[in-house]
């Protein structure tokens, strides 16, 4: 139980101080990024190019796996379809994105930055998450 | 180093930064076969969806995020960062909770994991919350709606 923790922590951490090491813990930072008609800061699109650059690496290496090193198998998105909901609630999230400067990541990573603006920011994302749950159950989605 | 034009931009950092985020994905995929997306993960740890993924190990992840922000807040004594007021917080907290969920997925899954997979959805996923979040702050800036001192 105890070994199965240490991978997703030691991940989280990796990704806590990327997330930092970028930037993306600044909300001016990352809203500089969005900010392209006007004083645009471009340090957010290096931090996707090299972050997809690792990742399109380990794809490569994945696709000739038969299963995780650490798990019995992957558990992998396999949808293709573009629908209404993917593209109203993505915009639905860059409008919040673009109001505070925060996403999921660099929300939880600020906790130990500054704690009480974080706190507020998750609690209204999991507030958020709860609406769009009853949202869906109601639709029967 | 700094970009010619761009006094501001920060791109070595920037590029490490990534290096790392992209390093912690694979291993979360390499390691234990999954989607390192902060948003489907924190669902989970609260259970509010169901998934394969043990809750104590999405709890496990979503702890390690501040954790790494720790380290290398005492690394560098860099001093802490401006974040916006309360109601902000929490208008911008409410759209990103439905929308990453109606859109499963924020940043980290669509943007990092399903960019590099070249998932159409997350394709469209990135480019449909750039679009709002590029619109979201012109619009602000054009009413002189400032949130961040």
């Amino acid at each position: 139980m105890i070994r199965g923790l240490i991978l997703p922590l030691l991940s989280g951490a990796i990704f806590g101080a990327g997330l930092t090491v970028g930037g993306m813990t600044d909300p001016a930072r990352v809203r500089g990024f969005l900010d392209l008609f006007g004083a645009w800061d471009p340090t957010l699109a290096f931090v996707m190019g090299g972050a997809v650059l690792v990742m399109a690496l380990a794809w490569v290496f994945q696709r000739r796996m038969q299963r995780p090193a650490f798990a019995e198998s992957f558990a992998l998105p396999d949808r293709s379809d573009i629908t209404p909901r993917l593209v109203g609630g993505s915009a639905l999230f860059g409008i919040g994105w673009g109001i505070a400067g925060l996403c999921p990541g660099p929300g939880f990573a600020a906790l130990a930055i500054a704690p009480v603006p974080a706190a507020i920011f998750l609690a209204a994302m999991l507030a958020g998450m709860m609406i769009a749950r009853l949202w869906e159950g109601k639709a029967g989605a | 180093m700094s970009l010619p034009g761009f006094p501001d931009a920060a791109p070595l950092a920037g590029l490490g930064g990534g290096v790392l985020i992209g390093l912690a994905a694979a291993l979360m995929l390499l390691g234990a076969g999954r989607i390192a997306g902060v948003s489907g993960i924190a669902a989970r740890a609260f259970g509010m969806t169901e998934s394969s993924l043990p809750r104590a190990q999405a709890l496990a992840f979503l702890i390690g995020l501040p954790l790494g922000a720790l380290v290398i807040g005492a690394l560098t004594g860099a001093a802490a960062p401006s974040f916006a007021g309360p109601v902000p917080l929490i208008l911008a907290g409410l759209l990103v909770g439905i929308g990453t969920r109606l859109g499963s997925g924020c940043t980290s899954g669509h943007g990092v994991c399903g960019l590099s997979r070249l998932s159409q959805r997350s394709l469209v996923a990135v480019a449909t919350f750039m679009a709002t979040g590029f619109a979201t702050v012109a619009a602000m800036n054009a009413f002189g709606i400032a949130v961040l001192p």
